[in-house]
């Protein structure tokens, strides 16, 4: 057992099998808070049946898809329409091997890891354009050729925003991003004297760009292109199609988690007596807090079960804050802790956009991807190096 | 389990290769073309060079192979594949090919030997730069030193190519 | 980069720079302003030409031994410079009447001009293939730059498949040249090369037939008459000197400098490609009633005879070749400018009749033309005559006896359908396309004159250029 366990292989092989165990349950809890909080942006309440406030429905939602008929259009491309929702949910999936989750949780810590993700992405975009193409229906081709071109054009900004980061870095590889920015006391969004909020903008608007995400989901818009480039497809196919987004949502909010935001670092990494409050106070406040409030919300249930599970869930809540409390436990999880919790403030930025910000034209995406973002990119890179360049001198 | 791993690259390079020429869609040629293009960036991670592996899946499959499909799907080719090809000379082409095959034949019965490739791959870095860390900075070093000048007239050619291209499709210039 | 590397890349900096500045120009000036623009590019390469002197003031190599500064350089820098000198002159006006005066079109001939300069000067495989690819890609568009003439069209498709293909060869003997040796460095390459290799030799094979294409050689001939003959006159004259003489400077570079050890392997090569080049050429240009079609297979043939200075592998054999590209730059570019002007709006006057009387309606062009033909053909106290002369003296002294025999009777061919030319013109009646021709502007006459003028110089005083040739021969 203790060779298992010391073998270089195992951390990585655990890490591969928790992520691709554990993505697909995340990525639906993910889709019950977007659909939670765009109900509340909305006044509306947003699912409520399944569960006590809908806190089940992403199981509910699972098992319909793994059940409902897969629908194969009779003149499609059957190969292709098979395969790309795969290409798209694998590369998806791939780009999670060279994510830092902490100092020691990571499937791989590559030389090369930013453009390791940056080469998912690219391949990612096979699937929505192949998939779009082999439904052999105009509303798909439409929407993956919208999409390709949006993404080839976003990919540009994009790149520039991670040339500023990676030039203040000096590394490519992901662990080696973090390191710097424990070594230097400062998360890089304040680096370069606060200079870096620009190629982080940059960054966010491309990513929103690159996910397909409101207001940039112009390859899905319903209201002209039906569903886009997955018109066609239903049951687990489509499903593959959306895990395949909420992992890239995940996969570009670490991404700037990690170049801007410090990683795994907490806030103030090199001030010593932050460590007590932020690294035990805020994890135990954040778990107890959110399970203390949610029994308040039991009394106004009225079925009996309904009751119960929302009883074990904040149970389950406030168990979590238990790890935090014990010191060895707490310095092996805590890293953890603040990447999960950094993009899940992403995450939320992100639906928050989406409830927000009203649908660009296409033109008008055009534009901005070209004309500002771009432009901005660039010229970001190069006030970066100078101010680099001082602050080195 | 590299030999192993160098076969498997190999087969998805000339596998990919093969049926891209002999798909009669446009679009499996496309695709057998991106499973060439991984094989050889496959390859290039073998020689543990990493950062051509990452570049050329980028560059390739995300750039370039995206723009080919994107034009393919844009470009009516059902037509053009109900004409009837006009290459008429398979005569010759059998023939060259045969000659060729035969040369490669006969360099492989002859053995590495008769090649006479070079002993050491010599890099310009090898030649008294200090050693570099890794494959990024390697590449780096000889990049922006010995190789400026290409590099840096490499885009001046992009720029001609940027400037001829919009010459010949732009309606009114 | 040290202020030496700066000097010694300084023509091609011109260039680049002076091309950028037109394209920023040109949506700043108004159509019919166009010109200015000409006379920009015109000062850029008067610059280049003036850096190009200066920098041979001190060779050496730069850039990590990229590029090479010396005689051989030098002399065909100034080559590329001038024909894009002449080009500029003759093509404003040219432009003008077909309308399609643009900015662009100097930017690319400055482009391609630096990537013929590049050429020239360079000492390495890479920067090599850099250098070949702006000129080439430069050159398809311009042979397309009418584009509503389906004539150009098909040129510029023509020459831009075909020339792509034959880039790739180019490429793919380079990547076997870097296998065999593991360098790309012309030097170390030569130094490198072993003698029986097997592979060198199918690199250079190889290598030769990306070269073939962009020399036009035989058989690698077939695109240049339908090019030739489709793209706007004064881009032919361009197309037909300044990127062939770029490729044979770095043709001769790359097969004495790296493939020199491997000589015998290669030698049979060319000299069949020689042979080939002027009989096809020759031959073929006695049946054509199309000026400009004849020029081409015309050029077929020269750069025949240029082959056979190459396959005499000997330092004046290069010098024979330096000689007569600088001869047949000058006679070439003159002779297709009189076409471009004589042709006349839309080049509907191109035939060989249509230059009947020529030489009672413009007795100047006529003259031109006439010293320019008889320059083709090789008569005394021409350019042509002196580079024929060091050429077949150079194989001879290599022992090439049945091959010098054979370029001889070449000779005698070509004699014909150039002296039918000059028959047309001076013999018959004026006809209706000679009747209206407009008079030479001072641009074209300008230019016509230069290039006479040189043509004349080097055939009477040969011995200057033909002492800097010999002095640069040597390579290494």
């Amino acid at each position: 057992m203790e060779t298992v366990f010391n073998h270089p292989l195992f951390l990585p092989v655990s890490m591969i099998v928790v992520i691709i165990a554990v993505f697909p349950l995340l990525a639906g809890y993910i889709v019950l808070i977007e659909r939670k909080v765009l109900a509340d942006f909305q006044v509306r309440l947003g699912p409520m049946r399944v569960g006590p406030h809908g806190l089940l429905q992403p199981i509910a939602d699972a098992l319909k898809l793994l059940l409902k008929e897969d629908i194969i259009p009779a003149d499609s491309d059957k190969g292709i329409f098979w395969f790309a929702p795969v290409i798209s949910t694998f590369t998806a999936l791939t780009a999670f091997a060279v994510i830092p989750f902490s100092e020691k949780l990571a499937v791989a810590d590559v030389n090369v890891g930013v453009l390791v993700i940056m080469a998912m992405s690219a391949v990612g975009i096979l699937g929505i354009i192949l998939g779009g193409w082999s439904s052999n229906s105009h509303y798909p081709l439409l929407g993956a050729l919208r999409s390709a071109a949006q993404l080839v054009s976003y990919e540009v900004a994009l790149s520039f925003a991670l040339i500023s980061g990676l030039m203040v870095a000096g590394t490519l590889s992901m662990q080696g991003i973090v390191k710097a920015q424990q070594d230097r006391h400062i998360w890089f969004i304040f680096e370069n004297y606060g200079f870096m909020i620009v190629p982080f903008v940059v960054y966010l608007i491309s990513a929103t760009a690159e996910t397909n995400r409101a207001p940039f989901d112009l390859p899905e818009a319903e209201s002209e292109l039906v569903a886009g480039f997955h018109t066609e497809y239903s049951g687990f196919r489509w499903a593959l199609y959306f895990l395949a987004e909420y992992a890239n949502i995940f996969v570009v909010s670490s991404v700037a988690v990690t170049l801007f935001w410090g990683g795994w670092l907490r806030p103030f990494p090199a001030v010593a007596w932050l460590e007590m409050p932020l690294n035990v106070g805020l994890p135990v406040l954040i778990f107890l807090g959110s399970g203390a409030s949610s029994l308040i919300l039991v009394k106004k249930l009225k079925d009996p079960v309904q009751q119960k599970t929302l009883v074990g869930a904040a149970f389950l809540c406030m168990g979590v804050a238990v790890p935090f409390l014990i010191p060895a436990v707490n310095a092996a999880i805590i890293g953890l802790f603040w990447f999960l919790f950094k993009v899940a403030v992403f995450v939320y930025i992100m639906i928050w956009f989406r409830g927000t910000f009203p649908r660009f034209r296409y033109d008008q995406l055009m534009n901005i991807g070209w004309k500002i973002m771009i432009p901005i990119g660039m010229a970001s890179v190069v006030v970066n190096a100078l101010l680099g360049m001082l602050r080195a001198s | 389990m590299e030999t192993f791993s160098f076969y498997a690259f190999a087969v998805l390079v000339l596998g990919g290769a093969i049926l891209t020429i002999t798909r009669r869609s446009a679009v499996h040629s496309a695709i057998s073309l991106i499973v060439s293009l991984v094989g050889v960036a496959g390859l290039y991670l073998l020689q543990q060079a990493e950062f051509l592996f990452a570049v050329q899946i980028v560059l390739y499959i995300g750039g370039i192979m995206v723009l080919f499909l994107f034009v393919i799907m844009l470009v009516n080719l059902d037509e053009a594949a109900k004409e009837r090809q006009f290459n008429g000379q398979w005569l010759i082409a059998l023939i060259c090919a045969t000659v060729v095959g035969l040369q490669v034949a006969w360099f492989m019965t002859k053995g590495a030997g008769a090649l006479k490739l070079a002993q050491v791959p010599v890099a310009a870095a090898q030649t008294g730069a200090p050693v570099s860390p890794g494959n990024v900075e390697a590449i780096a070093d000889v990049l922006f030193s010995e190789y400026l000048l290409p590099f840096e007239v490499a885009s001046v050619l992009l720029l001609v190519a940027v400037v001829g291209s919009v010459v010949m499709a732009k309606k009114r210039i | 980069m040290s202020v030496d590397d700066a000097i010694r890349f300084l023509p091609e900096l011109i260039l680049i720079l002076a091309a950028t500045l037109i394209m920023v120009c040109d949506p700043l000036t108004s159509t019919h302003r166009k010109s200015t623009l000409a006379v920009l590019a015109f000062v850029a390469l008067l610059a280049a030409l003036a850096a190009t002197a200066y920098s041979s003031t001190d060779p050496g190599k730069a850039f990590f031994g990229m590029i090479v500064v010396d005689g051989f350089a030098t002399f065909f820098r100034a080559i590329v410079i001038v024909v894009g000198l002449l080009t500029v002159l003759s093509s404003n006006r040219f432009l003008e009447r077909e309308g399609a005066n643009s900015g662009e079109f100097y930017a690319l001939l400055l482009f391609s001009i630096s990537g013929q300069s590049m050429m020239a000067a360079s000492n390495e495989l890479i920067i090599l293939f850099i250098g070949l690819e702006i000129s080439s890609i430069a050159s398809y568009v311009m042979a397309g730059f009418l584009r509503d003439d389906s004539r150009a069209n098909e040129s510029a498709l023509k020459y831009f498949l075909l020339g792509s293909f034959a880039s790739a060869f180019l490429l793919y003997g380079i990547a076997l040249v870097y296998g065999v040796t593991g360098a790309t460095n012309l030097s170390d390459i030569g130094s490198r090369m072993q003698p029986d290799s097997l592979l060198g030799g199918v690199a250079a094979a190889l290598m030769f037939v990306g070269f073939g294409f962009k020399i036009s050689g035989a058989p690698f001939q077939m695109w240049a008459p339908d090019v030739y003959q489709g793209a706007p006159t004064p881009v032919t004259a361009f197309l037909s000197a300044g990127p062939k003489a770029a490729a044979f400077a770095v043709f001769v570079r790359v097969f004495t400098v790296a493939f020199g050890n491997i000589g015998d392997r290669w030698e049979p090569l060319i000299w069949i490609s020689a042979l080939l080049s002027m009989t096809i050429g020759n031959f073929a240009a006695l049946g054509q009633t199309n000026v400009k079609r004849m020029l081409a297979y015309s050029s077929i043939a020269h750069a025949g005879y240029v082959l056979v200075a190459i396959t005499a592998r000997s330092e004046s054999g290069v010098a024979a070749v330096m000689f007569y590209l600088g001869a047949y730059a000058l006679m070439n570019v003159g002779a297709f400018t009189v076409v471009g002007h004589i042709s006349r709006k839309g080049e509907r006057y191109l035939r060989v009749e249509d230059l009947s009387g020529l030489g009672v309606r413009q007795p100047l062009t006529a003259a031109m033309f006439s010293i320019f033909l008889l320059s083709f053909i090789g008569v005394p106290l021409t350019a042509g005559f002196f580079g024929k002369f060091y050429i077949f003296k150079a194989a001879l002294q290599s022992d090439l006896i049945w091959l010098t025999v054979l370029g001889l009777l070449n000779s005698a061919v070509a004699a014909y359908y150039y002296l039918r030319v000059l028959v047309v013109m001076y013999m018959q009646e004026p006809g209706e396309a000679v009747n209206e021709v407009e008079p030479l502007s001072p641009a074209l006459r300008l230019s016509l004159i230069c290039s006479a003028a040189g043509t004349l110089i080097l055939g009477i005083f040969p011995s200057g250029a033909l002492h800097f040739a010999v002095k640069s021969a040597v390579l290494k």
